[in-house]
């Protein structure tokens, strides 16, 4: 009997190996295990023994049982892995092939830039304020200490809108001050805004836009002095710029809204256009301390308060930083000039991330 | 404001160098524009002789010279007709570069000879066009002496800005007093010649006009030979740029730059009546000396003889009335104006000139009869003549004025370490003088050139304009705040400006927290994030201006008058835009047009609808058109009014508006095509935006690619987003399930009454519910169309038993039908 044993375990291990997919291992499995199968006809033949053959012939067939069905298993497991090797290499693609198209937009020159005059100045304090780009003239100049036959209104080449039966005449606003006044009007000191915005001004050249970005900002306190214009400016220029030892020249200049009033340059290099290199200035910024009229005119006491504004290009600043250098290009909408000065939509804004 | 170096010395005894000069005037406020400096680039030309110019031994139009250069004697080859023996000459040597040919000169062999430098025509030193030979001077010219020294083209010019304030500026000796007080040497001193004329003069000043004119001075010079004026004068106002005229209006343009006191001259036998008036215009018009027709109204100021109006007051006089070469008798005029009616004349007229320019800013109201004097001593000087007394109108007015500085202010306002002592001096230096001095502070006399300073009251100086509603008591009080500081931080300024802003330590600004308040409020974070989200979309952000022509306006919105520009700066550039929608179709039209049709712009920038701050509106707008990105996945396929839609709905999403509660009608505005388009409505009365394909006929009028669409949000009119916290999120353990329907309705049934009757019909129990499919062709009736839904059922407590699941089913079915008509798909 135990010789039957051992053969049927050759045998089976022979056809085992032989079946070459799972169907074929599947009818061995049935010739040997199933209902009608040598091994379980064996198991069957236990019935008619006695208790002593039974139970040595029963432990030697159990045996052959679980040394079939681990065979069957192990075999089951190399076809199986056959099959799945086949399956992925009649599955393969070009993994060259394009993806599908996500085209990628972007964000404006300008935007970025009035994002990160946003994030620096918000590290000092300053919160942003916006408002009408049609304003009347009071807001435009009577408030900010130009009176009508100012030769300072000649300067501006304002935009008139026709007349509209109102009291004041309305103009496109010539600079972003305008929000000056109306934040002085609406808030108490102490105060620091920026007003990053469209302005408008009757000029066309090569140097000159009929509109254009303004960056205005405002500090109102009790002692605030000259040296905190120089040091909030300094701090700001030198971190736009992301240049920590840029050197500044403050001139004297003049300003309706502001006394004394001043110029400010940055050192660069008049010929490779290098900002922070050479010994050449580059105007880039107006500002001074507010005008005790213009406070009054508000209805801010200038014995008690005082303070300074500033303002900057935000086209002339955008191109400095990155290097353009047509200011008409930035409102022709040309696709490729978009694509290539446009920044991503996910860059962060904040200096400590870098500059995408 | 042009003057040459040795104009400024006439004012100024210096050691000063041009750089340093120039440095000084930047610091205090007189900005270098530029500095023309023919000298430095001439600075190697000497004159020099030709001791002999004999023919080059191998070249017929060459000479060989011996050249004396003051320094040596030298070999020079020389192409020039002209050179001959005994000539005077300049002469440049090796090392020199010459400016008219833009070469550097080497030693070097012509044909064979040694040369040593070049003998040079006006041309090659940039001179002019004076290319004929070489350059031929008289024979006394110094040999060895810098040709530009000789020539008077040494002599550097400076243009400076002067800012609106500084009408003392626009006087060589007002800069001159400037840059003494900054420490560049000291101010010449200055006295007018007295002057005794003698009998009346010829013409009289009436006066009827006194608040545009409230002071004039006047005086006839008799028997004068006008004729060209003295090299030295010709040279002093071409150095400026002025043309000379004649000795007299020469005069005149020399005191206009020299002092900024401009004059005129009238032709004594020119005027009519004997008598000069100064009055309203009334409507006349007469010739002006730049050659132009002046019309005059009644707000301006005019001089005027029995035969009409001669001239425009302190703006440009008539040619009528001038003086030219015949001119015997002269009548010198010299007039205080009002600053302010001359800059409203000025403005009435267009006319900018120097006496315009000077007036409007300011000049010294109380040199007249100075100014008056040294012009008559110019005037006898160069032509001769018999002075007369003066004539008079009017009276100098009251412009004597003090004000104070606190020396604590230098500090508490401007964190500047200057002492009481310098304060005091460079107001001194300035001219101001000193009334009283205290430990505390010094008062000053305003000088009478200074309208800049403490002017409130005085002249058109400072005056306040407060706001209309202001407290009456808070506006009193900051009023006299005003009237307190002004006099005072004017003083300030004028310290600082030449102490120089640059010995200001700057100090940060300290914080006013910790940690900064954020910047943007919730609304500027809005459009932020819709900026974003688009650009994330695929949409290139553009910026574009903010009027456009007034017919591409009228296609997109109303274009009312008062939102027209009345002095356009083109006359595309004419109108306020109603929607930046406008401007942005525009610009794809253009960038169609350059061959890239597939574009999906977007601008976030302002829209108008009339010209108050609440009319004007903050809108995100954007455009697409052409086809989607050809791929080898998927067909490219046209952009269609759903590419708009799900751009204006993610900005909608992305700014946090409740998508569920707004409502889009089948209606838009008649930029839109109309069966194309939507409106998008947050409650029944707040529209917030519209989308769709463009109408086809503003496509075709603006050159945009057919089947372009587009949307708009207007970001203000959004509520608020509202700050409150999220309640916790009812997370089921269980699984959701779904439900498939497809319903028959008419094809007129709005898919959105569909999805909303379904989600509607077992609020607790549906969380989804999507249009999967929609299909109209032969297998359904003509006029039917499908729409199959997918419901997603998440249950709360516990699974949904079959029957439930139907009675869900059901209720769908039946809400569905009774919104819309609908029958289940069999």
């Amino acid at each position: 009997m135990s010789n039957d044993i051992a053969t049927i375990e050759l045998h089976a291990r022979a056809a085992i190996d032989a079946a070459g997919d799972p169907a074929a291992l599947d009818a061995v499995r049935v010739a040997l295990l199933g209902k009608t199968g040598q091994v379980t006809a064996l198991l069957k033949s236990l019935g008619g023994m006695d208790a002593e053959a039974r139970k040595s012939f029963g432990a030697a067939v159990n045996a052959l049982k679980n040394t079939v069905a681990e065979a069957i298993e192990q075999r089951r497991a190399v076809l199986d892995a056959a099959a799945l090797d086949a399956r992925l290499a009649a599955e393969r693609i070009d993994i060259t092939l394009p993806a599908r198209p996500a085209p990628r937009g972007t964000i404006h020159p300008l935007s970025r830039t009035i994002e990160e005059l946003t994030a620096l100045f918000g590290a000092m304090g300053f919160t942003v304020k916006d408002g009408p780009d049609i304003e009347d003239d009071w807001y435009s100049f009577g408030a900010l200490n130009i009176p009508s036959h100012h030769p300072a209104r000649a300067m501006m080449d304002t935009f008139y809108l026709k007349p509209s039966g109102r009291n004041r005449p309305m103009v496109l606003r010539p600079h972003t001050s305008t929000l000056q006044i109306r934040t002085m009007l609406e808030q108490k000191p102490p105060i620091r805004v920026i007003v990053p915005g469209r302005t408008y001004r009757s000029d066309h050249d090569a140097t000159h836009s009929p509109m254009f970005h303004q960056c205005e900002g405002l500090v109102i306190d009790r002692g605030i002095t000259l040296a905190h214009l120089k040091g909030c400016l300094v701090d700001f220029l030198r971190a736009y710029f992301e240049i920590p030892d840029l050197k500044a020249r403050f001139r004297s200049s003049y300003f309706p809204f502001t006394e004394p009033s001043m110029e400010i340059d940055i050192a660069w290099d008049r010929k490779t256009g290098v900002i922070g290199a050479g010994s050449d200035w580059l105007e880039i910024l107006g500002s001074g301390m507010v005008h005790p009229n213009v406070l009054a005119n508000c209805g801010i006491d200038p014995r008690e308060y005082q303070g300074f504004a500033f303002g900057m290009g935000v086209e002339r600043i955008t191109m400095l930083k990155h290097g353009i250098a047509d200011l008409r290009s930035f409102y022709e909408s040309d696709i490729r000039w978009l694509s290539h000065y446009g920044t991503s939509p996910l860059a962060p804004v904040t200096l400590h991330e870098g500059d995408a | 404001m042009k003057f040459s170096l040795s104009w400024l010395r006439t004012h100024l005894t210096t050691d000063a160098s041009l750089g340093q000069i120039a440095e000084t005037l930047n610091n205090i406020g007189l900005e270098v524009e530029g500095i023309e400096d023919r000298g430095a680039a001439l600075a190697p030309f000497v004159i020099a002789r030709v001791i002999e110019a004999v023919p080059h031994p191998n070249a017929d139009r060459l000479r060989v010279c011996r050249v004396d250069s003051g320094s040596g004697e030298v070999g020079v080859v020389c192409g020039a007709p002209n050179a001959r023996t005994g000539m005077t000459t300049v002469f440049a040597p090796p090392g020199a570069y010459i400016p008219g040919s833009g070469i550097t000169l080497k030693i070097g062999e012509i044909r064979g000879v040694a040369s040593a430098g070049m003998l040079v025509s006006a041309r090659e030193m940039a001179l002019g066009e004076d290319h004929d030979g070489i350059v031929d001077l008289p024979g006394d010219a110094p040999v060895g002496t810098p040709y530009a020294a000789w020539a008077g083209l040494d002599d550097p010019v400076i243009e400076i800005s002067v800012t609106p304030n500084r009408g003392d500026a626009l006087a060589v000796r007002g800069i001159a007093r400037d840059l003494a007080a900054a420490g560049l040497g000291t101010l010449t001193p200055w006295n007018a010649p007295a002057i005794n004329g003698t009998g009346a003069s010829a013409i009289r000043w009436q006066d009827d006009f006194t608040e545009a004119c409230p002071w004039i001075l006047g005086r006839t010079v008799r028997g004068v030979r006008n004729g060209e004026s003295p090299a030295w004068l010709k040279q002093r106002l071409e150095s400026v740029g002025l043309r000379p005229i004649n000795a007299l209006a020469d005069i005149t343009n020399f005191f206009t730059i020299d002092l900024g006191r401009p004059l005129h001259v009238f032709d004594v036998n020119k005027i009519s009546g004997g008598a000069l008036t100064v009055r309203r215009g009334a409507g006349e018009r007469f010739r002006g000396l730049h050659g132009k027709d002046v019309n005059v109204t009644s707000d301006d100021c005019v001089i005027a003889d029995a035969a009409g109006v001669q001239s425009l007051a302190g703006i440009v006089g008539g040619e009528a009335t001038g003086c030219d070469e015949a001119t015997t008798d002269v009548f010198i005029e010299c007039a205080l104006f009002d600053r302010v009616a001359i800059a409203l004349s000025g403005q009435r007229s267009g006319i900018f000139s120097d006496a315009r320019q000077r007036f409007e800013r300011g000049i010294d109201v109380s040199l007249l009869p100075a100014a008056l004097d040294a012009a008559t001593a110019m005037v006898i000087a160069l032509c001769g003549g018999e002075v007369s007394a003066i004539t008079e109108a009017g009276a100098e007015p009251a412009w004597q004025r003090q004000a104070s500085l606190r020396f604590e202010r230098l500090q508490s306002f401007g964190r500047s370490d200057v002492t009481p002592d310098r304060a005091v001096g460079i107001l001194g230096a300035l001219g101001f003088g000193i009334a009283a001095r205290d430990a505390a502070g010094v008062t000053v006399d305003v000088p009478p050139w200074r309208n800049d300073v403490a002017s409130a009251g005085f002249s058109a100086g400072s005056t306040l304009d407060q706001h209309e509603d202001l407290d009456p008591d808070l506006a009193t009080a900051v009023r006299q705040g005003a009237r307190a500081i002004e006099p005072e931080a004017d003083l300030i300024e004028e310290v600082l400006r030449i102490e120089g802003l640059d010995r200001i330590v700057p100090v940060s600004l300290p914080p006013l927290a910790t940690v900064p308040t954020p910047s943007l409020t919730p609304r500027q974070a809005r459009s932020v994030r819709a900026r974003r989200v688009l650009a994330a979309r695929g949409m290139a952000e553009c910026v574009t201006f903010s009027f456009v022509d007034r017919a591409t306006a009228a296609r997109f919105g109303a274009t009312p008058d008062t939102l027209t520009v009345a002095n356009p700066i083109a006359a595309d550039l004419d109108q306020m835009r109603p929607s930046p929608l406008a401007t942005i179709a525009r610009a794809a039209a253009t960038n169609a047009a350059r061959g890239f049709d597939d574009l999906a712009l977007f601008e976030i920038g302002p829209g108008f609808r009339d010209e108050t701050p609440a009319g004007q509106d903050l809108i995100a707008a954007g455009l697409r058109s052409g086809a989607t990105p050809l791929s080898w996945i998927a067909a490219s396929r046209n952009v269609d009014a759903f590419d708009a839609k799900a751009d204006a709905f993610a900005v909608l999403q992305e700014i946090g508006v409740p998508l569920e509660a707004l409502q889009v009608s089948a209606t838009a505005p008649g930029h839109y095509h109309p069966g194309r388009a939507g409106t998008i409505k947050q409650g029944p009365k707040t529209t917030i935006g519209s989308f769709g394909e463009l109408h086809p006929s503003l496509c075709a009028a603006l050159d945009l690619p057919a089947g372009s669409v587009g949307f708009e949000i207007d970001l203000g009119a959004i509520a608020d987003p509202k700050r409150r916290r999220k309640s916790a999120p009812d997370i089921s353990p269980l699984q959701p399930l779904r439900r498939d329907f497809a319903f028959v309705v008419d094809a007129g049934v709005a898919a959105e009454a569909v999805l909303r009757a379904a989600k509607s019909a077992e609020r607790g129990l549906i969380t989804d519910v999507t249009l999967f499919d929609r299909y109209a062709g032969d297998k359904l009736p003509a006029g039917k169309v499908s729409l199959a839904i997918a419901v997603t059922l998440q249950p709360k407590d516990k699974s949904l038993t079959d029957s439930e699941i139907e009675a869900v089913s059901a209720k769908i079915v039946a809400s569905v039908s009774k919104a819309t008509n609908a029958t289940l798909r069999g």
